[in-house]
């Protein structure tokens, strides 16, 4: 008897609380049909968002896997004096508001920033422009390769990479072929961590972004304006695409497991 | 010194190649894209005088927003402790039944992006929402408001509750419980002390993890909040508001108190952790 209170509780909870907004989306976005949610998707302002939140995301991926894989190696296999505070330093931007992430690019880049003005004059733009939105989704994203990989590659210690070393295998050779074969699983997973919140990062990129329509808006600054100026429908089916990209993202990264388990049972 | 330096210098030892290149390029990465960054946050708000930055801390709408944002962020994780671990609890101990789809959905938060928590959130709990409308019937206004705040940050700050308590209760030993029971527990002693005592730490981490996210928290909140200056107008919106007044060092200065706060709450947490961990098998 107990147990089904719990279950009804439990059950309870998680309909209302964790399963009731992304019906509410799918249902916002649909309220009039499929034609009138999709049309909104390729409206030229929604599709410049799309691109530019693609955009904005590979670099954001590709530089961050890159720092992530150097980072990690450095973490995990010497150790040195001040690597615990290069630890710290990597995770911090997980515990600094998203707001102030992109604040701290305009301090550096703005009109009334450090090298804003000198850069403007020479034709650079950064502030309120794409390299912005950039540095500022790179900033967000860049712990979470680090994260996921670190924890596995300390625990396969070094003896592998020595005995390739005394193999003759030098650094690239080591890295490729010893160390990241084995920290496959892990890599993949903090990179699809960093594809989800590279496309959904919103406060960060709203600072630095300048808002400017078909220009400068990734997909979640379109859904604030198309939400803020009335247009439910379109707000909600670029929230739907948006959240199924992200989710897709995140549910991936059980894809190696589902792959391993259907190996298993084909042999 | 000499010695740190030269260990420093040489990777403190391990033989394996690329360890300045490694080491070189990590260091050049978090130079540019944290350090600086951190060092701009950091100085910036002076250049403009001692007393510019002495007026921004002067600033009544400041201290309400901060106010706005720190008494709903403690709210909201205070109230998602009992819920992360009925949760955690359920997922664990409770034969579940769909635990798998309830173990994924328990992430949702984390992977919905915070501009979609936001809207959905304020279309679901607005005055014709599904939740809201049957709500507001009963005299019950959730959106607009601080309650719509304290509802986003619980959305948002559950999942650090409950993965934080799951794998500490996945360890303990289901017999203890049947052991506290045969030596003449009452129930309520066995909650308190065979149940909740261990899972402490990790409660009060969730609990700080939860708190930290929340007092920075933008995207899912600003949608439901009213945003009303003094009454419901939290700080990250404050620092945006700053920003398009030109004021720097009006938003700087909120943003490193933001910052310094969510620093000293994860810093507490790990101290308060260590304090109580009886059990010795965190991390």
């Amino acid at each position: 008897m107990r147990k089904y209170s719990l279950w009804v509780l439990t059950w309870g909870l998680i309909v209302l609380v964790l399963l009731m907004p992304p019906a509410v989306v799918v249902a916002e976005a649909l309220k009039n049909g499929l034609a009138p949610a999709l049309a909104s998707l390729s409206d030229p302002d929604g599709l410049a968002a799309i691109w530019l939140t693609l955009e904005v995301t590979v670099v954001s991926v590709v530089a961050n896997t890159i720092f992530g894989v150097l980072a990690a190696w450095v973490l995990t296999k010497y150790r040195f004096p001040g690597r615990s505070a290069l630890l710290v330093l990597v995770e911090l931007p997980l515990s600094i508001s998203p707001v102030v992430s992109g604040l701290v690019w305009l301090l550096l880049f703005g009109a009334q920033g450090w090298w804003g003005p000198a850069l403007e004059q020479a034709g650079i733009h950064i502030a309120f422009a794409v390299p912005g939105i950039m540095l500022a989704t790179i900033f967000v994203t860049l712990p979470y390769v680090v994260r996921t990989l670190v924890p596995l590659m300390e625990q396969q210690g070094r003896d592998a990479e020595e005995a390739a070393m005394l193999a003759g295998a030098g650094f690239w050779n080591i890295l490729w072929r010893v160390t990241l074969p084995g920290a496959r699983v892990a890599l993949f997973s903090g990179i699809l961590l960093t594809t989800a919140r590279a496309m959904g990062e919103f406060g960060a990129v709203s600072v630095v972004s300048g808002h400017i329509p078909g220009m400068t808006e990734t997909m979640p600054l379109h859904i604030e304006s198309l939400y803020n100026g009335y247009q439910t429908v379109a707000a909600f089916s670029m929230a739907a695409l948006l959240a199924g990209m992200a989710m897709m993202a995140v549910l991936l990264r059980s894809a190696p497991e589902w792959l391993a388990r259907w190996r298993e049972k084909q042999a | 010194m000499k010695q740190a330096v030269l260990s420093f210098l040489r990777g403190g030892g391990s033989a394996l190649p690329g360890y300045r290149l490694a080491l070189g390029g990590t260091l050049l990465w978090t130079g540019f894209f944290i350090v600086l960054p951190l060092c701009a946050l950091i100085i910036r708000p002076w250049q403009d005088g001692v007393g510019a930055m002495v007026a921004a801390t002067h600033d009544t709408r400041m201290f309400a927003a901060l106010w706005t944002s720190f008494s709903s962020a403690f709210v909201a994780a205070l109230l998602n402790v009992p819920l992360g671990l009925l949760l955690a609890w359920a997922l664990v101990r409770g034969d579940l039944p769909g635990r798998k789809v309830a173990d994924a959905l328990i992430d949702l938060p984390l992977a919905l992006p915070t501009a979609v928590s936001g809207i959905t959130l304020a279309t679901l709990y607005g005055p014709q929402g599904w939740l809201g409308a049957p709500l507001a019937k009963l005299g019950l206004v959730l959106a607009y408001s601080r309650t719509g705040i304290v509802l986003a940050l619980m959305f948002v700050g559950l999942p650090f509750v409950v993965r934080t308590v799951e794998p500490v209760l996945k360890n303990l030993p289901r017999d203890m419980e049947e052991a506290a029971v045969l030596l003449g527990a009452r129930p309520w002693q066995v909650v308190t002390r065979v149940v909740i005592a261990p899972l402490l730490p990790a409660l009060v981490t969730g609990f700080g993890l939860a708190f930290a996210r929340g007092v920075g928290e933008y995207g899912s909140v600003i949608f439901i909040a009213g945003n009303q200056p003094f009454k419901s107008e939290i700080a990250p919106l404050l620092i945006v508001v700053r920003l398009q007044e030109f004021d720097y060092a009006g938003a700087t200065a909120i943003a490193l108190i933001l910052l310094l706060t969510s620093l000293l709450a994860l810093v507490l947490v790990s101290l308060v952790r260590r304090r109580l961990s009886v059990w010795g098998e965190q991390r």
